[in-house]
């Protein structure tokens, strides 16, 4: 169990990391500044979280550290969504991607809040808080742009069309799902699927974007240690000056 | 005349310290010595995101990245005071990135620089960072009330930086020898650079006397200057680190650190734009503005609508 305990807080740890990096990626790139500022603030928020899953998974696993977790390990050990790792193609793709996301956040937290382990209990509580504003900025931009313009709902319902199958991954189950069920940890991610698609497809249809049909996407994801061709290029950048000067502490 | 008497009052108001505020009246002149120089301010701090934001996907650990971050945001806030503070001199925001994207606005020549290593933001948070909060403090005492005031919330956060980044520079300065010579090497490329974001000699200075008398600006270049070499040299002594200036060298009598000429080619080949620094940072700027206009129109006509919908409603 403790093993899929450690795989479970990697691929939450992870999928905030990743999505943290993209945000940063787009640093100074915004709209207007006051989106600079508020996208900024989500990714300090999901920056936290994820040092808080990590720092948790380091010390179950012992003998390492959340910045080691996050620097020197390889690729195929990552356990991100493929969500998270899609590219910052315009505004409207990073606006969807993080809709799909805060929205799964909110659902999953939520439930976390009860899960037997108390560190993780304790971390959604905190996260709980930050995510809910996420979401209510997020799921405002969405209206915003499927309301607003011909350009931006076409805009909008593109981005939301080629994510839409990557929404797959978070509601599969994997050997991790079922033990995390089986002792309380979590609930399966099936069971957040039918709860997350009443949100999403109330905030879509409010915004006049319509709800895409549900693909099955890929028989290997993220969570499995399987991923998109974009994770490689993150964390090259990500992880090279520790990996470069092995020996510093920084 | 009417105008001279308001003009005597003005300045009996400004010797009094008291504050001047957006629907005081003011000599046109004043009022446009400030439109330039906040929004130079804020093109400043708006600027100044992108060569620290060229590490962010880079910080070598979660707590550096964290602190980043969290740095870069508050410059993007800084940003948003000062724009607001310049639009109460009646110019809107829109206008001033315009000025600025066609390069009538200027913002502080030491963002051209290229961040070329991790020590950078070590470097540019202490010294960059250390420079502005000298000029800052002073301006906190400025005349004008919303700029004034600008500063005083900025200053706080300033000072964070500052140490932030100086951390990171003992940090590798006390590190192994790789990240040593990252340190030594970062300290010299922004020593000079940080030293004439003071702007010209006080002898030189196009608008100094004026903005002195209007206590829009409250020392000279010269003043500030020295001040921040003085401070800066006593904090870089326990880094075991060289200043790249020969010359520098404590004066018993002045009691001031003197140092070398400066070399004023260059900073006025940055001031002017010259090399690829400063392209790079206003095409960036402009590009975001481009790529944000289907945004920023889609914000506008949902609020139109909402507006609206309100009204029949
Ligand atoms: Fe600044
Ligand atoms: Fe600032
Ligand atoms: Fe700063």
């Amino acid at each position: 169990m403790k093993d899929e305990l450690i795989d479970y807080c990697l691929r939450l740890g992870d999928s905030s990391l990743i999505l943290s990096h993209r945000i940063a990626e787009y640093c100074s790139k915004a709209p207007i500044l006051e989106e600079d500022l508020a996208i900024t603030n989500v990714g300090l928020d999901l920056l936290g979280q994820a040092e808080n899953f990590l720092n948790y998974a380091a010390k179950l696993k012992g003998n390492t550290t959340a910045d080691i977790l996050t620097f020197k390990r390889r690729e195929g050990d990552f356990r991100c969504l493929h969500l998270v790792q899609t590219p910052n193609t315009d505004f409207a793709y990073i606006l969807a991607r993080q809709f799909l996301m805060d929205s799964y956040h909110q659902i999953l937290f939520n439930k976390l809040l009860n899960s037997k382990d108390e560190t993780i209990s304790g971390i959604s509580k905190k996260a709980i808080k930050e995510v809910n504003y996420h979401l209510d900025r997020s799921s405002d931009w969405i209206k915003r742009l499927g309301l607003g313009t011909k350009e931006s709902n076409d805009r909008i319902q593109n981005a939301i069309n080629n994510l839409w199958m990557y929404t797959d991954e978070l509601f599969t189950d994997n050997s991790t799902d079922l033990s995390m069920e089986k002792n309380k940890i979590s609930p399966l991610s099936s069971n957040l699927k039918k709860e997350w698609s009443e949100l999403v497809v109330k905030t879509l249809r409010d915004s006049e974007i319509e709800v895409p049909k549900d693909v099955f996407y890929s028989l290997k994801y993220g969570k499995d240690g399987f991923h998109t061709e974009y994770l490689g290029y993150i964390l090259a950048e990500m992880q090279h000056l520790p990996l470069l000067y092995p020996d510093a502490t920084w | 005349m009417e105008n001279e008497r308001k003009l005597e009052e003005f300045q009996q108001k400004i010797d009094a310290n008291i504050k001047i505020e957006p629907k005081d009246w003011m000599p046109e002149k004043y009022r446009q010595t400030l439109i330039r120089q906040i929004s130079q301010h804020a093109h400043s701090e708006i600027i100044g995101m992108q060569p620290e934001g060229n590490w962010l996907t880079r910080a070598p650990s979660l707590r550096a990245k964290k602190i980043l971050m969290a740095k870069i945001q508050d410059e993007a806030g800084h940003g948003l005071y000062l724009y607001c503070a310049a639009e109460t001199l009646g110019v809107k925001r829109e206008q001033f990135l315009q000025w600025l994207h066609e390069g009538k606005a200027k913002y502080s020549s030491v963002f051209n620089y290229p961040t070329l290593t991790w020590a950078d933001m070590g470097a540019v948070g202490w010294l960059v960072d250390g420079a502005a909060i000298v000029n800052q403090v002073s301006l906190q005492g400025t005349s004008y009330g919303p700029y004034s005031r600008a500063m005083v919330k900025i200053c706080m956060e300033e000072s964070f930086h500052q140490r932030q980044g100086f951390e990171i520079m003992v940090q590798l300065a006390k590190g192994t020898e790789e990240q040593k010579q990252m340190a030594q090497d970062a300290l010299n490329r922004w020593w000079w650079p940080s030293i004439m974001m003071f702007g010209p000699h006080d002898s030189e200075s196009a608008h100094s006397n004026q903005s002195l008398k209007w206590k829009i600006k409250r020392e000279s270049n010269d003043e500030l200057r020295q001040r921040y070499i003085n401070k800066t040299i006593e904090q870089g002594q326990h880094l075991g680190l060289t200043f790249p200036d020969p010359n520098l060298k404590f004066n018993e009598e002045t009691k001031n650190y003197d140092y070398s000429p400066i070399d004023w080619d260059e900073f006025w080949n940055v001031v002017k734009g010259n090399g690829p620094g400063n392209k790079l940072r206003i095409n960036h700027h402009i590009k975001a503005h481009e790529d944000g206009k289907w945004v920023r129109e889609a914000a506008k006509a949902y609020s139109k609508k909402i507006n609206l919908s309100k009204k029949i409603a």
